[in-house]
């Protein structure tokens, strides 16, 4: 059956320009700050601002300490499940699904209301605190995501054989875990890691809401302020989106063709 | 190992099997259900903690209403949008008969675009489309055509409708790629054998199949574009009055001058995503009978 082409051509072309003119356009724009040349001045005065060095290191570290304690929460509960508790599994998956029903705005407001400094356990109390309560939020958003992923990785790889055998070398629970387990689903949980990095480098809402200096809310105080800087900001941020899913790729890729190899 | 022993360890495993996954549930409990309940709890209680309605009853004074109203509207419109453009780019990519490399570049992009939210997003869309943005600016050189006296405001309901599309569509691409890869191909040259056209095929077979995935993604892209707070906070500030941010400067400044009232404005918000997602569930169930 021969079929026309036409139409899929003017799809793709249609969304080129709707997806790459914002692009050539934020890009232009940041390059205008010197009147009648282009420039990356906005770029410079962004990189030195030590403002932005603070905030996208604070946001940086906190993407990390969100991804630890996203693995170190996930892959235990999705190894014990498949290997001890299958009938839980639904509800499991059920409660990694809720961050998706549930808007983070929501999640943050019963947080500050039940975590105030007057509550049983007042993790807004202190800036460190606050920072453990909004690294815990960041768990809570990359849940659904941390947890599909390394389930799909702990389903190419065979469980109960590697629990057993690693059982009868006479390995406890702690090596099995650390030393077979996560090895094996390390693709997996990296995956995971650099979506999680992607969703929490930007996050506004949560971090604005329970104060903390992060990138988020640097962003939109620029925004509301510069002229040039925001569209530089932009750029960068859409670079560093652009860096994580590429690494997804790239890590995917290099897995896929070690199986392939194997 | 004796029998007995043997027996008590199996017993104990199955004592303690439920320690591993107890962390998960304590997480889950403390920073998903509590709160969320805590809300919901609060939403029918007065100032002293006596069970109302009142609070349920006051979201319906217009301006609330309004902020409802407008939420729906934004997602739905976005929604739709998305969903009937992505699931074009989608066919174009997977069944289109283009160039290989046309695939996985469409992949890759809609994998960054579904993610590109949030402030940034609303910063390119002020580059390109706001009053001095680049297509504004391009369009009065070459056209002498000044979209914002068509009644165009970026800054508004239908620009951010326009921006959201930018994370919709390729959420909608990323999800119905893997359907129409499910659609097979002897469905298609059975129908052609019996003398059915593409259309008759899309409208009798294709379109069956897929309309549960059709309709739930659409469900899940509104639940998303609902949720959405950045994105318009950053363009709009708070000239436009959708409900995620009327419930920010709830919880940022009791705007509403009634806590229990904030609760209840979560609480209908939960209901809007929930439902939406639920549909979602239940609609992708069904359409993995087929797809498989």
């Amino acid at each position: 059956m021969k079929r026309s082409k036409l139409g899929p051509w003017l799809a793709i072309v249609i969304g080129a320009i709707y997806f790459l003119v914002p692009l050539i356009g934020t890009f232009e724009f940041s390059l205008r700050m010197r009147r009648g040349e282009y420039s990356f001045d906005a770029y410079r005065i962004v990189l030195g601002d030590p403002q932005f060095q603070a905030t996208f290191a604070y946001s940086t570290c906190l993407a990390l300490a969100t991804i630890l304690v996203g693995a170190l929460l996930v892959v235990p509960t999705a190894y014990w499940i498949r290997l001890r508790l299958p009938g839980l599994r639904p509800v499991v998956e059920f409660i990694t699904l809720l961050p998706l029903v549930i808007p983070a705005i929501v999640l943050v407001f019963g947080y500050l209301r039940i975590y105030n400094s007057s509550s049983w356990l007042p993790l807004t109390a202190s800036d460190r605190a606050t920072d453990l309560l909004l690294t815990f939020s960041y768990v809570t958003l990359a849940l659904p995501y941390m947890y599909r992923a390394v389930d799909t990785g702990l389903r190419a790889i065979d469980v109960r054989t590697l629990t057993e055998a690693a059982e009868s070398l006479g390995a406890g629970w702690p090596t099995i875990l650390f030393r077979v387990i996560f090895p094996n689903v390390r693709v997996a949980v990296l995956s995971g890691a650099f979506l999680t990095f992607a969703i929490v480098i930007g996050e506004f809402t949560m971090a604005s809401l329970l104060d903390r200096p992060a990138f988020g809310p640097y962003l939109q105080l620029i925004g509301a302020n510069r002229a040039y800087e925001p569209s530089a900001l932009a750029i960068i941020a859409f670079i560093v989106t652009w860096a994580c899913m590429g690494l997804i790729q790239v890590f995917g890729r290099g897995a896929r063709m070690a199986a392939e190899t194997r | 190992m004796t029998a007995l022993s043997i027996a008590r360890s199996r017993l104990g495993q199955v004592s303690w099997s439920w320690l591993g996954v107890a962390p998960f549930f304590v997480f889950a409990l403390m920073f998903l259900i509590l709160p969320t309940g805590f809300l919901m709890v609060g939403a029918f209680q007065d100032a002293g903690g006596n069970f109302t309605l009142a609070n349920i009853a006051h979201l319906f004074q217009p301006s609330i209403l309004s902020a409802y109203w407008i939420s729906i509207e934004v997602s739905a419109v976005s929604a739709i949008a998305g969903a009937v453009i992505g699931f074009f780019l989608a066919y174009a990519g997977v069944l289109g008969g283009l160039p290989r490399w046309i695939r996985p570049t469409l992949m890759t992009f809609s994998g960054v675009a579904s993610n590109f939210a949030g402030v940034p997003l609303a910063f390119a869309f002020l580059a390109t489309l706001g009053r001095v943005g680049l297509v504004t600016a391009l369009l009065v050189k070459y056209f002498d055509f000044n979209l914002y006296s068509t009644g165009f405001n970026l800054l508004s309901f239908s620009g951010l409708a326009l921006t959201y599309l930018y994370f919709q569509i390729p959420l909608m691409v990323l999800i119905m790629t893997p359907a129409l890869d499910g659609l097979k191909r002897d469905w298609r040259e059975a129908a052609s054998i019996l003398g059915a056209s593409s259309w008759q095929y899309w409208r009798h077979v294709a379109l069956p199949v897929l309309w549960p995935s059709l309709l739930g993604t659409t469900l899940l892209l509104f639940a998303n574009a609902f949720g959405a707070v950045a994105t318009a906070y950053a363009l709009t500030g708070s000239s436009l009055n959708i409900v995620t941010i009327l419930l920010y400067a709830q919880i940022r400044g009791d705007v509403l001058h009634d806590e229990n009232l904030g609760y209840a404005l979560a609480l209908g918000m939960i209901l809007i995503t929930g439902l939406s997602n639920l549909a979602y569930i239940w609609l992708r169930t069904r359409s993995e009978k087929w797809l498989r």
